[in-house]
Protein backbone atom coordinates (compact mmCIF):
# COMPACT_ATOMS: atom_id res chain seq x y z
CA UNK A 1 0.00 0.00 0.00
CA UNK A 2 2.29 2.72 1.21
CA UNK A 3 5.97 2.90 0.50
CA UNK A 4 6.79 3.65 4.13
CA UNK A 5 4.77 1.25 6.28
CA UNK A 6 3.50 -2.24 6.01
CA UNK A 7 -0.16 -2.33 7.01
CA UNK A 8 -0.88 -5.14 9.47
CA UNK A 9 -4.12 -6.54 10.89
CA UNK A 10 -3.53 -4.42 13.99
CA UNK A 11 -3.42 -1.31 11.83
CA UNK A 12 -6.64 -2.29 10.09
CA UNK A 13 -8.29 -2.78 13.49
CA UNK A 14 -7.17 0.67 14.52
CA UNK A 15 -8.61 2.17 11.34
CA UNK A 16 -11.82 0.28 12.01
CA UNK A 17 -12.01 1.78 15.47
CA UNK A 18 -11.49 5.22 13.98
CA UNK A 19 -14.40 4.57 11.63
CA UNK A 20 -16.50 3.32 14.52
CA UNK A 21 -15.97 6.39 16.63
CA UNK A 22 -16.42 8.87 13.82
CA UNK A 23 -19.53 7.31 12.41
CA UNK A 24 -21.13 6.77 15.85
CA UNK A 25 -20.98 10.52 16.35
CA UNK A 26 -22.30 11.20 12.89
CA UNK A 27 -25.20 8.79 13.44
CA UNK A 28 -26.07 10.51 16.73
CA UNK A 29 -26.09 13.90 14.99
CA UNK A 30 -28.29 12.55 12.27
CA UNK A 31 -30.73 10.97 14.77
CA UNK A 32 -31.08 14.31 16.51
CA UNK A 33 -31.47 16.24 13.30
CA UNK A 34 -34.20 14.01 11.93
CA UNK A 35 -35.66 13.00 15.26
CA UNK A 36 -35.54 9.32 14.45
CA UNK A 37 -33.33 6.46 15.40
CA UNK A 38 -30.44 5.96 12.98
CA UNK A 39 -28.41 2.79 13.13
CA UNK A 40 -24.78 2.64 12.35
CA UNK A 41 -23.19 -0.47 10.96
CA UNK A 42 -19.72 -1.35 12.07
CA UNK A 43 -17.31 -0.12 9.48
CA UNK A 44 -15.61 -2.29 6.99
CA UNK A 45 -12.00 -1.58 6.51
CA UNK A 46 -10.80 -3.06 3.27
CA UNK A 47 -7.94 -2.82 0.89
CA UNK A 48 -9.65 -2.68 -2.50
CA UNK A 49 -8.88 -1.80 -6.09
CA UNK A 50 -10.35 1.44 -7.41
CA UNK A 51 -12.90 -0.47 -9.47
CA UNK A 52 -13.92 -2.49 -6.40
CA UNK A 53 -14.40 0.74 -4.52
CA UNK A 54 -16.81 1.98 -7.19
CA UNK A 55 -18.69 -1.29 -6.80
CA UNK A 56 -19.02 -0.68 -3.04
CA UNK A 57 -20.87 2.51 -3.90
CA UNK A 58 -23.15 0.88 -6.48
CA UNK A 59 -20.99 0.69 -9.63
CA UNK A 60 -18.98 3.24 -11.65
CA UNK A 61 -21.96 4.16 -13.81
CA UNK A 62 -24.58 4.51 -11.09
CA UNK A 63 -25.89 8.01 -10.43
CA UNK A 64 -25.65 8.99 -6.78
CA UNK A 65 -25.63 12.00 -4.50
CA UNK A 66 -22.14 12.50 -3.17
CA UNK A 67 -20.78 14.93 -0.64
CA UNK A 68 -17.05 15.29 -0.83
CA UNK A 69 -14.54 17.10 1.32
CA UNK A 70 -10.82 17.15 1.80
CA UNK A 71 -9.21 16.70 5.18
CA UNK A 72 -6.23 18.88 5.97
CA UNK A 73 -4.05 19.49 9.00
CA UNK A 74 -1.87 16.89 10.69
CA UNK A 75 -3.30 14.30 8.35
CA UNK A 76 -4.78 14.64 4.89
CA UNK A 77 -7.25 12.62 2.95
CA UNK A 78 -10.64 12.56 1.28
CA UNK A 79 -14.02 11.91 2.74
CA UNK A 80 -17.26 11.06 1.00
CA UNK A 81 -20.79 10.76 2.23
CA UNK A 82 -22.77 8.97 -0.43
CA UNK A 83 -26.47 8.39 -0.77
CA UNK A 84 -28.70 6.84 -3.37
CA UNK A 85 -30.89 9.41 -5.10
CA UNK A 86 -33.99 7.96 -3.44
CA UNK A 87 -32.39 8.34 -0.02
CA UNK A 88 -31.29 11.88 -0.69
CA UNK A 89 -34.81 12.77 -1.81
CA UNK A 90 -36.19 11.14 1.32
CA UNK A 91 -33.75 13.11 3.50
CA UNK A 92 -34.69 16.38 1.91
CA UNK A 93 -38.40 15.61 2.31
CA UNK A 94 -37.81 15.00 6.01
CA UNK A 95 -35.69 18.10 6.46
CA UNK A 96 -37.66 20.62 4.43
CA UNK A 97 -41.10 19.12 3.87
CA UNK A 98 -40.60 19.53 0.12
CA UNK A 99 -42.35 16.47 -1.23
CA UNK A 100 -41.72 17.17 -4.90
CA UNK A 101 -37.97 17.53 -4.57
CA UNK A 102 -36.40 14.98 -6.88
CA UNK A 103 -32.76 14.65 -7.90
CA UNK A 104 -33.87 12.07 -10.49
CA UNK A 105 -35.70 14.63 -12.56
CA UNK A 106 -33.49 17.46 -11.43
CA UNK A 107 -36.60 18.94 -9.89
CA UNK A 108 -34.47 20.64 -7.29
CA UNK A 109 -34.72 23.79 -5.24
CA UNK A 110 -32.04 25.89 -3.59
CA UNK A 111 -33.41 25.14 -0.15
CA UNK A 112 -33.28 21.41 -0.86
CA UNK A 113 -29.71 21.56 -2.14
CA UNK A 114 -28.54 23.68 0.75
CA UNK A 115 -30.19 21.41 3.30
CA UNK A 116 -28.36 18.48 1.72
CA UNK A 117 -25.10 20.40 1.94
CA UNK A 118 -25.83 21.29 5.53
CA UNK A 119 -26.45 17.65 6.26
CA UNK A 120 -23.06 16.85 4.78
CA UNK A 121 -21.51 19.57 6.91
CA UNK A 122 -23.03 18.28 10.11
CA UNK A 123 -22.27 14.62 9.48
CA UNK A 124 -18.73 15.07 8.29
CA UNK A 125 -18.06 17.64 11.00
CA UNK A 126 -19.19 15.34 13.79
CA UNK A 127 -17.33 12.41 12.25
CA UNK A 128 -14.09 14.32 12.00
CA UNK A 129 -14.26 16.09 15.35
CA UNK A 130 -14.68 12.70 17.04
CA UNK A 131 -11.67 11.53 15.11
CA UNK A 132 -9.67 14.56 16.14
CA UNK A 133 -10.57 14.08 19.83
CA UNK A 134 -9.65 10.43 19.67
CA UNK A 135 -6.28 10.82 17.98
CA UNK A 136 -5.28 14.22 19.33
CA UNK A 137 -4.53 15.26 15.75
CA UNK A 138 -5.54 18.53 14.18
CA UNK A 139 -8.01 17.78 11.43
CA UNK A 140 -9.63 20.52 9.37
CA UNK A 141 -12.30 19.68 6.85
CA UNK A 142 -12.76 21.85 3.77
CA UNK A 143 -16.27 23.03 2.96
CA UNK A 144 -18.12 20.02 1.54
CA UNK A 145 -19.16 20.00 -2.11
CA UNK A 146 -22.25 18.31 -3.38
CA UNK A 147 -22.43 16.48 -6.66
CA UNK A 148 -25.13 14.40 -8.29
CA UNK A 149 -23.26 12.30 -10.76
CA UNK A 150 -21.74 8.93 -11.59
CA UNK A 151 -20.01 7.02 -8.79
CA UNK A 152 -16.78 6.67 -10.76
CA UNK A 153 -16.63 10.35 -11.62
CA UNK A 154 -17.21 11.46 -8.03
CA UNK A 155 -14.96 8.99 -6.22
CA UNK A 156 -12.04 9.08 -8.63
CA UNK A 157 -11.54 12.69 -7.60
CA UNK A 158 -10.75 11.50 -4.09
CA UNK A 159 -8.32 8.89 -5.41
CA UNK A 160 -5.91 11.27 -7.14
CA UNK A 161 -3.47 11.44 -4.21
CA UNK A 162 -3.57 7.71 -3.51
CA UNK A 163 -3.19 6.83 -7.17
CA UNK A 164 0.36 8.16 -7.29
CA UNK A 165 1.36 5.48 -4.80
CA UNK A 166 -0.86 2.54 -5.51
CA UNK A 167 -3.67 0.96 -7.49
CA UNK A 168 -5.41 0.01 -4.28
CA UNK A 169 -6.89 2.02 -1.46
CA UNK A 170 -7.83 1.42 2.15
CA UNK A 171 -11.49 2.29 2.50
CA UNK A 172 -13.01 2.89 5.90
CA UNK A 173 -16.63 2.30 5.01
CA UNK A 174 -19.55 2.82 7.37
CA UNK A 175 -23.15 2.23 6.57
CA UNK A 176 -25.87 4.18 8.32
CA UNK A 177 -29.50 3.19 8.21
CA UNK A 178 -32.82 4.21 9.66
CA UNK A 179 -33.86 1.77 12.35
CA UNK A 180 -36.78 -0.56 11.74
CA UNK A 181 -37.25 0.40 8.12
CA UNK A 182 -37.17 -1.92 5.18
CA UNK A 183 -33.87 -1.83 3.36
CA UNK A 184 -35.43 -0.34 0.26
CA UNK A 185 -37.11 2.68 1.80
CA UNK A 186 -34.83 3.35 4.70
CA UNK A 187 -32.30 6.08 5.00
CA UNK A 188 -29.11 4.48 3.93
CA UNK A 189 -25.77 5.99 3.26
CA UNK A 190 -22.07 5.25 3.24
CA UNK A 191 -19.18 7.17 4.65
CA UNK A 192 -15.89 6.59 2.91
CA UNK A 193 -12.77 7.83 4.62
CA UNK A 194 -9.63 7.68 2.48
CA UNK A 195 -6.50 8.84 4.26
CA UNK A 196 -3.69 9.88 1.90
CA UNK A 197 -0.87 7.31 1.98
CA UNK A 198 1.62 9.54 3.79
CA UNK A 199 -0.91 10.10 6.61
CA UNK A 200 -0.98 6.50 7.81
CA UNK A 201 2.25 6.86 9.74
CA UNK A 202 0.88 9.95 11.53
CA UNK A 203 -2.38 8.23 12.44
CA UNK A 204 -0.70 5.08 13.74
CA UNK A 205 1.89 7.07 15.62
CA UNK A 206 -0.76 9.15 17.38
CA UNK A 207 -2.40 5.94 18.59
CA UNK A 208 0.84 4.25 19.55
CA UNK A 209 0.70 1.39 17.07
CA UNK A 210 3.59 2.25 14.84
CA UNK B 1 -25.63 -13.84 -39.67
CA UNK B 2 -25.13 -11.21 -37.02
CA UNK B 3 -23.64 -12.37 -33.79
CA UNK B 4 -24.56 -10.70 -30.54
CA UNK B 5 -22.50 -7.62 -29.86
CA UNK B 6 -20.10 -7.99 -27.02
CA UNK B 7 -19.02 -5.09 -24.81
CA UNK B 8 -15.41 -5.02 -23.69
CA UNK B 9 -15.15 -3.14 -20.41
CA UNK B 10 -12.24 -0.96 -19.44
CA UNK B 11 -11.81 -0.10 -15.75
CA UNK B 12 -10.04 2.87 -14.22
CA UNK B 13 -6.29 2.83 -14.99
CA UNK B 14 -7.05 0.05 -17.39
CA UNK B 15 -6.90 -0.57 -21.13
CA UNK B 16 -8.01 -3.01 -23.78
CA UNK B 17 -8.60 -3.41 -27.50
CA UNK B 18 -11.53 -4.51 -29.60
CA UNK B 19 -12.04 -5.70 -33.17
CA UNK B 20 -15.08 -5.93 -35.43
CA UNK B 21 -18.40 -6.80 -33.92
CA UNK B 22 -17.86 -5.65 -30.36
CA UNK B 23 -17.78 -2.30 -28.62
CA UNK B 24 -15.44 -1.00 -25.97
CA UNK B 25 -16.67 0.94 -22.97
CA UNK B 26 -15.54 2.74 -19.84
CA UNK B 27 -17.87 4.07 -17.15
CA UNK B 28 -17.87 7.06 -14.84
CA UNK B 29 -15.04 9.21 -16.21
CA UNK B 30 -14.65 12.29 -14.06
CA UNK B 31 -11.30 14.06 -14.10
CA UNK B 32 -9.93 10.98 -15.83
CA UNK B 33 -9.71 10.93 -19.63
CA UNK B 34 -10.78 8.08 -21.88
CA UNK B 35 -8.71 7.89 -25.05
CA UNK B 36 -9.78 5.83 -28.04
CA UNK B 37 -7.26 5.06 -30.78
CA UNK B 38 -8.64 3.41 -33.90
CA UNK B 39 -7.93 2.36 -37.44
CA UNK B 40 -11.26 2.81 -39.21
CA UNK B 41 -10.46 0.57 -42.18
CA UNK B 42 -9.07 -2.29 -40.14
CA UNK B 43 -12.00 -1.93 -37.68
CA UNK B 44 -9.71 -2.16 -34.72
CA UNK B 45 -9.79 0.14 -31.70
CA UNK B 46 -8.22 0.44 -28.29
CA UNK B 47 -9.18 2.39 -25.19
CA UNK B 48 -7.21 3.53 -22.17
CA UNK B 49 -8.72 5.18 -19.06
CA UNK B 50 -6.00 7.39 -17.62
CA UNK B 51 -6.09 9.06 -14.18
CA UNK B 52 -2.99 11.25 -14.19
CA UNK B 53 -1.09 13.32 -16.76
CA UNK B 54 2.48 12.14 -16.36
CA UNK B 55 4.26 8.98 -15.19
CA UNK B 56 6.92 11.10 -13.46
CA UNK B 57 4.28 11.52 -10.71
CA UNK B 58 4.49 7.81 -9.93
CA UNK B 59 5.83 6.86 -6.51
CA UNK B 60 4.79 3.21 -6.45
CA UNK B 61 7.00 0.17 -6.42
CA UNK B 62 5.73 -0.98 -9.80
CA UNK B 63 4.22 1.44 -12.26
CA UNK B 64 0.86 0.78 -13.87
CA UNK B 65 1.41 2.23 -17.34
CA UNK B 66 -2.31 2.52 -18.08
CA UNK B 67 -2.71 5.09 -15.29
CA UNK B 68 -0.76 7.86 -17.02
CA UNK B 69 -1.35 9.79 -20.25
CA UNK B 70 2.23 9.51 -21.49
CA UNK B 71 2.81 5.80 -20.88
CA UNK B 72 -0.81 4.66 -21.42
CA UNK B 73 -1.33 6.16 -24.88
CA UNK B 74 2.06 5.01 -26.11
CA UNK B 75 1.46 1.48 -24.86
CA UNK B 76 -1.97 1.39 -26.50
CA UNK B 77 -0.53 2.55 -29.81
CA UNK B 78 2.10 -0.20 -29.72
CA UNK B 79 -0.51 -2.84 -28.94
CA UNK B 80 -2.74 -1.68 -31.81
CA UNK B 81 0.22 -1.85 -34.19
CA UNK B 82 1.05 -5.38 -33.10
CA UNK B 83 -2.60 -6.37 -33.61
CA UNK B 84 -2.76 -5.09 -37.17
CA UNK B 85 -3.57 -1.39 -36.79
CA UNK B 86 -1.57 0.72 -39.23
CA UNK B 87 0.38 3.41 -37.39
CA UNK B 88 -0.14 6.10 -40.05
CA UNK B 89 -3.91 5.49 -40.03
CA UNK B 90 -4.50 5.73 -36.31
CA UNK B 91 -6.93 8.39 -35.18
CA UNK B 92 -8.11 9.43 -31.74
CA UNK B 93 -11.31 10.38 -29.96
CA UNK B 94 -11.14 11.56 -26.39
CA UNK B 95 -13.57 12.35 -23.57
CA UNK B 96 -13.43 13.28 -19.89
CA UNK B 97 -11.22 15.67 -17.95
CA UNK B 98 -14.07 17.23 -16.01
CA UNK B 99 -13.62 19.39 -12.95
CA UNK B 100 -15.99 17.52 -10.66
CA UNK B 101 -15.65 19.77 -7.64
CA UNK B 102 -14.95 23.46 -7.37
CA UNK B 103 -11.75 23.66 -5.44
CA UNK B 104 -8.89 25.44 -7.08
CA UNK B 105 -6.08 25.65 -4.56
CA UNK B 106 -3.62 22.96 -5.57
CA UNK B 107 -2.50 21.25 -8.75
CA UNK B 108 -4.22 18.04 -7.74
CA UNK B 109 -7.55 19.76 -7.81
CA UNK B 110 -7.00 21.00 -11.36
CA UNK B 111 -6.32 17.46 -12.47
CA UNK B 112 -9.06 17.30 -15.16
CA UNK B 113 -7.69 20.15 -17.30
CA UNK B 114 -4.12 18.94 -16.75
CA UNK B 115 -5.09 15.48 -17.96
CA UNK B 116 -6.63 16.91 -21.15
CA UNK B 117 -3.53 19.00 -21.87
CA UNK B 118 -1.25 16.03 -21.34
CA UNK B 119 -3.33 13.75 -23.57
CA UNK B 120 -3.30 16.28 -26.39
CA UNK B 121 0.41 16.80 -26.07
CA UNK B 122 1.14 13.06 -26.22
CA UNK B 123 -1.15 12.59 -29.24
CA UNK B 124 0.53 15.51 -31.00
CA UNK B 125 3.92 13.99 -30.33
CA UNK B 126 2.79 10.65 -31.73
CA UNK B 127 1.21 12.47 -34.73
CA UNK B 128 -2.20 10.94 -34.06
CA UNK B 129 -5.00 13.37 -35.04
CA UNK B 130 -7.90 14.00 -32.65
CA UNK B 131 -11.05 13.56 -34.73
CA UNK B 132 -13.52 14.37 -31.95
CA UNK B 133 -13.52 15.26 -28.28
CA UNK B 134 -15.96 15.87 -25.46
CA UNK B 135 -13.81 17.22 -22.66
CA UNK B 136 -13.90 19.58 -19.71
CA UNK B 137 -17.01 20.82 -17.96
CA UNK B 138 -18.13 19.47 -14.61
CA UNK B 139 -20.02 16.29 -15.43
CA UNK B 140 -19.07 12.64 -15.36
CA UNK B 141 -19.15 10.67 -18.61
CA UNK B 142 -19.60 7.08 -19.72
CA UNK B 143 -18.24 6.38 -23.18
CA UNK B 144 -18.58 3.53 -25.66
CA UNK B 145 -16.80 3.16 -28.98
CA UNK B 146 -17.96 1.09 -31.90
CA UNK B 147 -15.07 0.17 -34.23
CA UNK B 148 -17.44 -0.68 -37.11
CA UNK B 149 -18.81 2.89 -37.26
CA UNK B 150 -15.92 4.74 -35.55
CA UNK B 151 -18.52 6.53 -33.43
CA UNK B 152 -18.00 7.34 -29.77
CA UNK B 153 -21.18 7.49 -27.72
CA UNK B 154 -20.95 9.81 -24.71
CA UNK B 155 -23.49 9.68 -21.90
CA UNK B 156 -23.76 12.16 -19.05
CA UNK B 157 -26.19 12.20 -16.13
CA UNK B 158 -29.62 13.65 -16.94
CA UNK B 159 -29.06 14.15 -20.63
CA UNK B 160 -29.44 12.20 -23.85
CA UNK B 161 -26.37 10.32 -25.08
CA UNK B 162 -24.56 11.99 -27.95
CA UNK B 163 -22.36 10.54 -30.68
CA UNK B 164 -19.10 12.15 -31.62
Amino acid sequence: MSAEIKITDLHLDVLKEIGNIGSAHAATSLSQLLNRKIDMYVPNVQLVTFDEMFDLAGGADETIVGIFLRIQGDVSGSMFFMLSIDCANHFINLLTGEESFDFHRMNVTDIGISSMQELGNILSGSYLSALSDFTGLKIHPTVPSLSVDMVGAIISFGLIEVSQYSDEVIVIDTEIREEGMKYSDSIKGNFFLLPDPHSYATIFQSLGVL
Amino acid sequence: MMTKTEIVRVGISDWNIVKGNATIRTAGLGSCVGIVLYDEFKKIAGMVHIMLPDSSLDRSARINHAKYADTGIYMLMELLKSEGGRPMSLKAKIAGGAQMFQYGSTDTLRIGPRNIEAVKQVLRRLAIPIIAEDTGGSKGRTIEFDPTTSMLSVRTVNSEPKEI
